[in-house]
């Protein structure tokens, strides 16, 4: 961003402040990059455990008829994927790099709330195993959907609803918490200079996407307390038996959900909009109007969660509402896809694994958008509502548009973390399985879920068999391809070519000014902005 | 440095708790907005009166009847017809059969939806057996009225409406009923 000054002193004197030993060194953290680590670790490990139920998904997919799970156990692991996939690996993800990366960026110490750091973070694995442990539970976990509607959720779901409801109920206190943090470390420690508007887009799209957290979470917290208290209070929130309303559910869930798809990708578009600029070797095209297109995002995305119940009976006019809305959304996402645009042209580019990250991400994240924009069209709707076009949309808008950036983002500042580079090589080639296999996996649902083949269901008519054979092999080769990322990470930790503090050629930002791999305590004295 | 970000912390927080309630504000605002717009079918639990039933000779709505027990309800309940040709404005009168085919007394609530729902509004019922729980006895039958009229401010565009009842059974376990649905339905 701008030149800095940094006293050669400031790191020496606190090299006696550095890690615990051991286990309590973990435990006991509050140290930003720590905590950083740990939620990326925890993001991996989880992204393997939403994974393999994948894998299970697509194994009994493989084939019409039912062969390797019961129904019921589907349901659960379609379900189970869906929650660890949003709030245990691509969340935590971002909360992580928000960790390692908002104070370097920013020229802070730390995070503004140390204590309440290590605290946010060690909250999920608690989270995630009451989730996982209900799934061995007599009666099995939950198996209603990752948006549990009501009254799948609340009449018939199975006993172990409760550890579900408490489970999101962890996860959102820590996600509000990890959210808090950001906010005061964005409004409070940015060293002196560093006004708002020369902030790095990263920080500017988390700064949104924390408030947005704030904003829904707790709504999120509602939604799950009122199914609690109608499955086991004798309350009827959704029960229509009692004067509730089951409608009224998908209205408080989508007030949540639709804002939470945005939480999912806004950062995202930051760590691209750090990206492209640096392997372009220009600088960002356009950034006040991506500061403005965010914000619009952020805005928008409260007046659109209806265009996930069209098919509720809603009265024309609402459904207009929502179509014109939603299709708005579009425009400042496309101030954003024309600036990466405008930013390559004409740059000197080259093509290293994060850059390529990149890229496939504004193709593949622009593909899901304009699916978006086709289950947009409320008459459309009605036909591709709940088949597998919907699961082909939010598959490339999350896995190749929200996971495709996690790992540039991973690519791009590992050196940084590590000290080392990583394997280019082995980098291309996860990079190449992992376009080519996803691609493989999530394309044709398109195709089946024009054709009418439903969502979430273990079996399906024969004329579909083809491309489920074809959607389960990219499935296990896209699965497969990202153990190549953890033996680069494995790598790239154990050792390497030693990274030089800026890192790459064309990296400009505060984080590229310190040593790497960055000192355990950076900008004890706030670097000056000029 | 806690002092200085003491306010923020409070304000984020506060901010946390208020979205909290507004998550559970936004039942009854659902209900007071499908109130005015009748968005999710609900039809008044108030008696209507007969001063907007002008008959409108000219124009004829088609009024469906379904009623069905809820799955845990074990009453036979159907409606002695099933469709009905009206003009708007014409007051008519149709009984609903209820049958307790269980060996002991139960009490039952019938809820009413109407589909679409913007023809809730326009719905009017002057007597009803929903306003009430009906009692029945170890076998006993029992014809259940319903005299009823379309405003004939109907909007044109709606020339099917239809009338659904889900009976539910009342017990102790269930003490909130449907009659007090659109006031103070949640606690």
């Amino acid at each position: 961003m701008s030149t800095v000054t940094t006293d050669p002193h400031a790191h020496a004197e606190h090299e006696h402040h550095g890690p615990a030993k051991g286990l309590k060194r973990w435990l006991y953290t509050t140290n930003h990059k720590d905590i950083g680590t740990l939620y990326l670790l925890f993001a991996l490990t989880m992204f393997f455990i939403g994974g393999a139920m994948a894998m299970v998904i697509r194994a009994e997919l493989f084939q019409p008829g039912l062969q390797i799970v019961e129904p019921d156990f589907f349901n659960q692991m379609t379900t189970v994927h869906g929650l660890i996939m949003v709030f245990g690996a691509v969340m935590p993800a971002f909360t992580g790099l928000a960790n390692w990366l908002v104070p370097m960026m920013i020229g802070a110490p730390d995070m503004a709330l140390p204590r309440m750091n290590n605290w946010s973070f060690w909250i999920l694995p608690f989270a995630f195993s009451i989730l996982l442990a209900s799934l061995f539970m007599e009666g099995g976990g939950p198996g209603f959907g990752w948006t549990f509607y009501a009254p799948l959720s609340t009449t018939y779901s199975s006993d172990s609803t409760a550890l579900f409801v408490f489970s999101v109920h962890i996860m959102g206190i820590s996600s509000i918490m990890g959210a808090i943090n950001v906010i005061v470390t964005i409004m409070n420690l940015r060293a002196p200079g560093m006004t708002y508007m020369k902030m790095p887009l990263f920080v500017w799209t988390w700064f949104i996407t924390a408030y947005l957290l704030i904003a829904v979470m707790p709504v999120l917290a509602g939604a799950v307390t009122m199914v609690l208290t109608d499955k086991y209070f004798g309350t009827s929130f959704f029960d229509a038996a009692g004067g509730g309303d089951p409608v009224l559910f998908q209205h408080i869930f989508w007030f949540f959900g639709h804002p939470e798809v945005y939480i999912m990708i806004l950062p995202a578009f930051g760590i691209v909009s750090s990206i492209v600029p640096t392997f372009a070797r220009k600088p960002l095209f356009g950034y006040a109007s991506m500061v403005y297109a965010t914000s619009s995002i952020a805005l928008l995305s409260f007046l659109v969660w209806a265009h996930h119940m069209f098919t509720t009976g809603m009265p024309v006019f609402a459904e207009l509402f929502f179509m014109y809305c939603t299709m708005l959304i579009a425009v400042p996402t496309g101030v954003k896809v024309f600036n990466w645009v405008a930013t390559m042209w004409r740059g000197a580019m080259t093509f290293e694994v994060p850059m390529m990250f990149a890229l496939a991400f504004i193709v593949l994240f622009t593909i899901g958008g304009f699916s978006g924009l086709m289950l947009a069209i409320t008459p459309a709707d009605f036909q591709y509502h709940d088949t597998y076009f919907v699961v082909a949309h939010f598959h490339y808008v999350l896995v190749t548009g929200a996971i495709f950036s996690i790992m540039a983002a991973a690519y791009y500042w590992l050196p940084k973390w590590t000290g080392h580079m990583y394997d280019e090589t082995l980098g291309q080639w996860h990079f190449w399985c992992s376009l080519i296999s996803v691609n493989v996996l999530f394309f044709p649902m398109h195709f089946v879920g024009l054709a009418g083949m439903p969502r979430r269901i273990p079996d399906y008519a024969l004329q579909f068999a083809d491309f489920n054979a074809l959607i389960s092999i990219g499935g296990f080769a896209f699965g497969l391809s990202q153990l190549l990322f953890v033996w680069l990470v494995v790598k790239c930790i154990k050792g390497g070519e030693k990274a030089t503090d800026q890192v790459w050629e064309g990296a400009e930002g505060l984080e590229w000014t310190i040593p790497s791999p960055a000192p355990y305590h950076s900008f004890t004295t706030p670097p000056e902005i000029k | 440095m806690a002092l200085k970000h003491q306010p923020i912390v409070v304000k984020l927080c506060l901010l946390t708790a208020a979205m909290f309630g507004f998550g559970y504000a936004l039942v009854p605002l659902y209900d007071v907005f499908c109130d005015l717009t009748g968005l999710n079918g609900k039809t008044s639990t108030m008696a209507a009166t007969a001063e907007a039933a002008i008959p409108d000779k000219k124009r004829e709505v088609l009024v469906e009847f379904i009623a069905r027990p809820n799955n845990n309800m074990p009453w036979v309940f159907e409606p002695v017809v099933h469709k009905l040709r009206v003009h708007p404005g014409e007051i008519h009168r149709i009984d609903y059969l209820a049958h307790n085919v269980t060996g002991r007394a139960m009490t039952a609530q019938a809820v009413p939806s109407v589909s679409p729902g913007q023809a809730a509004l326009y719905f009017n019922k002057m007597e009803c057996f929903c306003f009430t729980q009906q009692h029945l006895t170890a076998g006993q039958q029992l014809l259940m009225p319903l005299q009823f009229y379309v405003d004939p401010a109907l909007p044109e565009q709606f020339s099917t409406i239809t009338l659904s009842y889900t009976l539910y059974e009342v017990d102790a376990a269930t003490p909130v009923t449907a009659q007090t649905a659109t006031g103070d339905n949640n606690e």
